[in-house]
């Protein structure tokens, strides 16, 4: 006869949702519909000046004032929001994809593959990230494409330390050498094994990644490096119309806001991520 | 005479993760008188320690009392303010927890931190209790009483930092002294050494002490009166000896029982007498290349060798590091021998697991300690147990999901578990998963690296009785690996002792009240038994294994 | 002192002199292996065949590119930074006034931001989940999640155009009196303050919160003691280091945060002086500071490196 402590729960989990959280969502979900329909909901022409004044305030025919030469700020801040989250994604993107791939294998494999590259990865972000920015610009300009791969490249190595930081926890269970005792192949370890238990985490890596590439694009179109004239990014805005400061002017402060929002909004996603409820009697 | 503790209608509650608040202990009532040591005994879960703690006023994380009373010395603790408890703390009531190692600081001289109570209390000036602290030393056979102050914690031994923790607990004489578990992480051999100190200290100061713990056996060494508890309830109570030899409570019963598993009549299978199953010539294994001679920097396995015959069983037996993990992985090849020969079913084996064939790799499984590490939190037990079908016998679809539900009734689980994950088991049901993993294989040989010591006594027993009904009905052979010598008893027929990598004895079971090796002598009068008198009638000249 | 430390600290210590040199490398690749031809490109396309052909020999640009990395690297470290393209001065004279400058305001900063991080952070853990603590922790994820330039901007519009107590953008360049002294720092420490103390309060409130969480700090409530004695006592001693090692790491974002704030406040450090170089694409200037920049933050990372090393109880 077996007597068992009964199992602790017949419960399929739910899902308690935070409030906060959701707010970050919807805030995200915003500017994203915003730049991919951006041409659509600026109600101005992106270049033409439409404006008498010049550094206007917000009023019924502009809502968020005018720029310094007249241009709608509303319209200028839609196009900006496709350069800066366009950018950010996509460095994102390839950042994440490559620090994950390297970081699984370098922990499964171990051995030497896995020290050259963590002794390489280490001293690539041994580089503070603004500097390494500036002197590929100063190399190599500052085109779109540029910018993506110079983005994802500083954010590597970060991923890769976090996803291989995981992926060796997960490395050492036993459930992992049974695996290869029964003599998988390392593919199927990375993909089948590794990989579903730390996608978790590294979505939630993904998003804080996302708002350090936002604010260092930011950063680098202010000092004039990043995005260049006539298109701008947000950051870009802020530095065209920089000589408002003195008049608080909505056309420098706006753009900051946007960008604060976006971060922000991510922020408050990631801390609040719908938690996966088990209830378990202590 | 009035009672010291008197606990009535104790209530306690937790929050769960949904933030629910469910009831951890559920209406406790316990009297200790002065002087008295009284033992709570029960599995995890089951409330002990949470008790224990109540009687400081004090609860974990997330815990609050929510009802009851809790009386020391006239006063009761739950309506106390915080700053009262602090009074009581150290001074009154004192604790000595279950790892000691946790328990001191890192930063600090011992000797700072085991007068520091007096020192909040201001109950003596600082140089009359540091000679208290060498007299309590003493008292506890602790090795250089006046200097072993001196030292850092991490510089000293788990066995010698119990002790410490006792002398922390009991510089301030306090009425009532908590006892948490604190010999569970320690080996058998060094138990011995801290239970006698302990026993000793405790009738000299003549405290009250509430032991908590869930070893039946080490409990009857100190205990006067005895509460089983379960679910945050107290099953039965009473006097020590009346409760081993005339225990009521069919829980009680059963905890005892499961303390010695009996060993069924063994009905030996012909034997394959042309070769054995598995042959183990001279393995050395460890950890570390030596850069001067390529020999191996720890052996971890030193020289072993061994037979086990189809359908037959094998116990290792050994305290921490003497190498029967490494050993179990060098014969499953996670860890390649150095040299030595392995040979199964026949043929030589490569020594790590990738220059072994297809073949050798499935009819040789290991199962592991801890259940958690070896599942697949991401995965639901259908995938866990469909992989191996689909690896080594191809099998995929309806066929797979028959041997599936077979599997599971091999181990008797329900198929309803089909869809869970691991996360959603408790402790027994995720080892017999693990075993269904190790079946789905078909092996002939399956390694059980100390696959009940991280259970509860009664579920372990449990997992026992199961691996006995498989081997009669799939004819496999165990190699039984466990520190716990009453596991191995009860399903070994042959048991082998090592010590320091070495194999210092080989026993059939029947023979296994006659040791003839020393250290073997040792480590089985060291495995406490069910009587109270067993430490006290300890022979004092116990055999001393030399290194 | 300890074999086994010494051990790690040489370690360390060799480490940081590899990453030093991969760093030299990265920089010197990316800055002189340019597309397009150096030569050419400085002296315009009208230029001689024979005065492009002086300038290439000149600048040693036909040397393949180990040799030029090697006479490049020898001269850095001793001291010879090279020619300025856009001002044909040594680089060496131009970068050392900056730099002093920007450490000046580098340590100015400091001077401010590490009481002030020490104290709320500490104090935060310490009434963890207080209306206090929630209030810091809000302002300092603010601080961290927008870009250095909204923290610069908000701090302009707080103290110049609202309150009018400090002057905008522009900088005078009258220093000498401290009342002038005051006002060219005023700003662009405000802003370098909050930056750093933002990281620098999180990182020590968990440090704190983490060894409030210790077993051994149980056990001493246990034994009676009370909260003040649990901090002061047990709690803060150990994590001295790890919050000595937060500091450092904070500080190296004093780094990045004093390139914008140098440029919109116009403060006249080597930040500044990178971020024109870079426009003007003079790669003597750009190595040369980049080089500086990458040893004061390695040499701030191995610090506190050095400092987890030697506060570990264990080892000793």
């Amino acid at each position: 006869m077996t007597l068992e402590t009964p199992s602790t729960t017949r419960r399929r989990p739910r899902y308690q949702i935070k409030l906060v959280g959701m707010l970050g969502l919807a805030i995200i979900v915003f500017w994203l519909i915003v730049a991919a329909f951006g041409p659509h909901l600026a109600p101005y022409p992106i270049g033409e000046i439409v404006d008498q004044d010049y550094f206007g305030p917000m009023s019924r025919d502009f809502w968020l004032g005018s720029d310094y030469l007249g241009r709608d700020m509303l319209s200028r801040i839609v196009y900006g929001a496709r350069y800066t989250l366009g950018i950010s994604l996509a460095a994102v993107t390839m950042a994440c994809t490559c620090g994950v791939v390297l970081g699984m294998s370098a922990a499964v494999a171990g051995g030497w593959f896995d020290s050259v590259l963590s002794r390489f990865l280490d001293a690539m972000s041994s580089i503070p990230s603004k500097l390494f920015a500036l002197v590929v610009v100063s190399a190599v300009g500052s085109s779109i494409p540029v910018l993506i791969f110079m983005l994802a490249i500083i954010y590597t190595p970060g991923s890769y330390r976090f996803a291989r930081a995981l992926a060796v926890n997960i490395a050492a269970m036993d459930y992992i050498t049974i695996a290869r005792l029964r003599g998988e192949k390392m593919f199927h370890i990375i993909t089948a094994e590794v990989l579903p238990n730390i996608i978790g985490p590294v979505l939630t890596d993904l998003g804080l990644r996302f708002v350090f590439i936002v604010l260092l694009l930011s950063g680098m179109s202010f000092l004039g490096l990043g995005v260049q004239p006539p298109a701008a990014d947000w950051g870009g805005l802020v530095r065209e119309n920089i000589d408002g400061l003195p008049f608080a002017a909505p056309a420098v402060i706006l753009p900051s806001i946007a960008i604060a929002t976006l971060t922000i909004a991510v922020n408050l996603f990631i801390d609040n991520l719908p938690v996966k409820i088990r209830d378990r009697s202590e | 005479m009035a009672k010291l503790v008197e606990i009535r209608g104790l209530k306690v509650e937790a929050k769960t993760d949904a933030n629910r608040r469910i009831e951890i202990v559920k209406g406790i009532d316990l009297d200790i008188a002065p002087g008295e040591i009284v033992a709570l005994i029960g599995e995890s879960g089951s409330g002990k320690t949470t008790i224990a703690l109540t009687v400081m006023g004090y609860t974990r994380t997330g815990c609050s009392i929510s009802g009851g009373s809790v009386t020391v010395d006239g006063q009761d603790v739950v309506r106390m303010t915080e700053q009262q408890r602090s009074k009581l703390r150290g001074a009154v009531v004192s604790y000595v927890p279950q790892s000691a190692a946790l328990a001191f600081n890192p930063a600090k001289a011992i000797m700072d931190q085991v007068i520091e109570v007096t020192q909040i209390h201001g109950i003596m000036p600082a140089e009359e209790a540091r000679q208290r602290a060498i007299e309590l030393f003493r008292a506890l056979s602790l090795p250089n009483p006046e200097t072993i102050g001196e030292r850092y914690p991490h510089q000293v031994s788990g066995g010698q930092l119990q002790r410490l923790a006792a002398a922390m607990a009991l510089i301030a004489n306090p009425k009532v002294v908590i006892f948490d578990e604190p010999t569970t992480a320690l080996d058998v051999t060094t138990q011995i050494e801290v239970l006698r100190a302990f026993k000793d200290v405790m009738r000299r100061a003549g405290a009250a002490a509430i032991y908590v713990s869930h070893d039946l056996a080490v409990v009857a060494q100190l205990a006067d009166r005895i509460a089983v508890l379960r679910n945050g309830e107290v099953q039965e109570m009473g006097e020590t000896v009346q409760i081993l030899e005339q225990a009521r409570h069919p829980y009680t019963r059963e905890l005892i029982a499961a303390f010695e598993p009996h060993r069924a009549p063994v009905v030996l299978n012909d034997i394959d007498g042309r070769r054995p199953l598995l042959s183990v010539e001279n393995v050395v294994a460890g950890y570390g290349r030596s850069k001067i001679s390529s020999s191996l920097l720890v052996k971890a396995v030193d020289d072993v060798s061994l037979e086990l015959y189809r359908g037959r069983n094998l116990g290792i037996v050994g305290e921490s590091g003497c190498g029967k993990s490494t050993l179990a992985r060098a014969i499953s090849g996670i860890l390649p021998a150095a040299s030595g020969h392995i040979i199964f079913d026949g043929r030589e084996l490569g020594s790590g697991y990738k220059e072994r064939t297809a073949q050798q790799k499935r009819e040789m499984q290991i199962v592991f300690q801890y259940a958690d590490a070896a599942l697949n939190p991401a995965k639901s037990i259908d995938e866990i147990l469909g992989r191996p079908l689909a690896f080594y016998h191809g099998l995929t679809g309806e066929a797979q999901s028959k041997r599936i539900n077979a599997l599971l009734d091999m181990v008797r689980l329900p198929t309803s578990l089909r869809g869970r994950r691991p996360g959603e088991l408790s402790g027994g049901q995720k080892q017999r998963v693990n075993f269904a993993r190790a079946l789905a294989a078909e092996p002939k040989l399956i390694i059980c690296d100390e696959v009940t010591s991280a259970l509860d006594t009664v579920v372990g027993a449990a997992v026992i009785d199961l691996l006995r009904e498989l081997q009669h009905e799939l004819a496999l052979s165990y190699i039984f690996i466990s520190h716990d010598l009453s596991v191995v008893q009860a399903i070994c027929d042959k048991i082998i002792v090592m010590y320091r990598g070495k194999a210092v004895e080989e026993l059939a079971v029947e023979n296994m009240t006659q040791p003839q090796h020393p250290y073997t002598q040792l480590l089985f009068s060291s495995v406490p038994k069910l009587d109270p008198n067993w430490l006290d009638s300890l022979a004092m000249d116990r055999p001393v294994v030399t290194a | 002192m300890n074999k086994h430390i010494l051990f790690l600290i040489t370690n360390r210590i060799f480490i940081s002199m590899i990453t030093l040199l991969i760093i030299a490398v990265i920089v010197f690749v990316a800055t002189t292996l340019l597309p397009g031809d150096t030569a050419t490109i400085l002296l315009g396309q009208s230029a001689t065949p024979e005065a492009i052909e002086g300038l290439r020999k000149a600048m040693q640009l036909d040397e393949p590119a180990f040799t030029r990395f090697i006479t490049w690297i020898v001269a850095f470290f001793h001291g010879d930074l090279g020619i300025s393209y856009a001002n044909d001065m040594p680089v060496a004279d131009m970068v050392g006034r900056r730099l002093l400058n920007s450490l000046k305001l580098a340590s100015v900063t400091t001077a401010f931001a590490v009481p002030l991080s020490l104290f709320l952070g500490i104090t935060t853990a310490v009434m963890r989940g207080s209306i206090y603590d929630r209030a810091v922790t809000i302002f300092t994820i603010g601080v961290i999640s927008i870009p250095e330039f909204m923290v610069a901007t908000t701090a302009v519009l707080i103290f110049a155009v609202y309150l009018k107590w400090l002057p905008a953008l522009s900088l005078t360049a009258d220093i000498d009196t401290l009342a002038g002294l005051l006002r060219a720092y005023a700003m662009p420490v405000i802003t370098l303050t909050c930056v750093v103390s933002a990281q620098m309060i999180r990182m020590t409130r968990a440090a704190v919160i983490d060894a409030l969480a210790s077993p051994y700090v149980e056990m001493a409530l246990l034994k009676g003691a009370s909260r003040k004695r649990l901090v002061l006592s047990h709690a803060l001693p150990n994590s001295l280091g790890p919050i000595a090692n937060a500091m450092a790491l904070s500080l190296s974002y004093l780094l990045g945060g004093v390139i914008i704030v140098e440029t919109i406040f116009n403060y006249p450090g080597i930040a500044k002086l990178m971020v024109d170089a870079v426009t003007t694409r003079d790669l003597p200037l750009i190595q040369s500071c980049a080089m500086i920049f990458c040893l004061a933050y390695l040499l701030l990372v191995t610090i506190a490196d050095l400092i987890a090393i030697l506060s570990n109880p264990r080892l000793r």
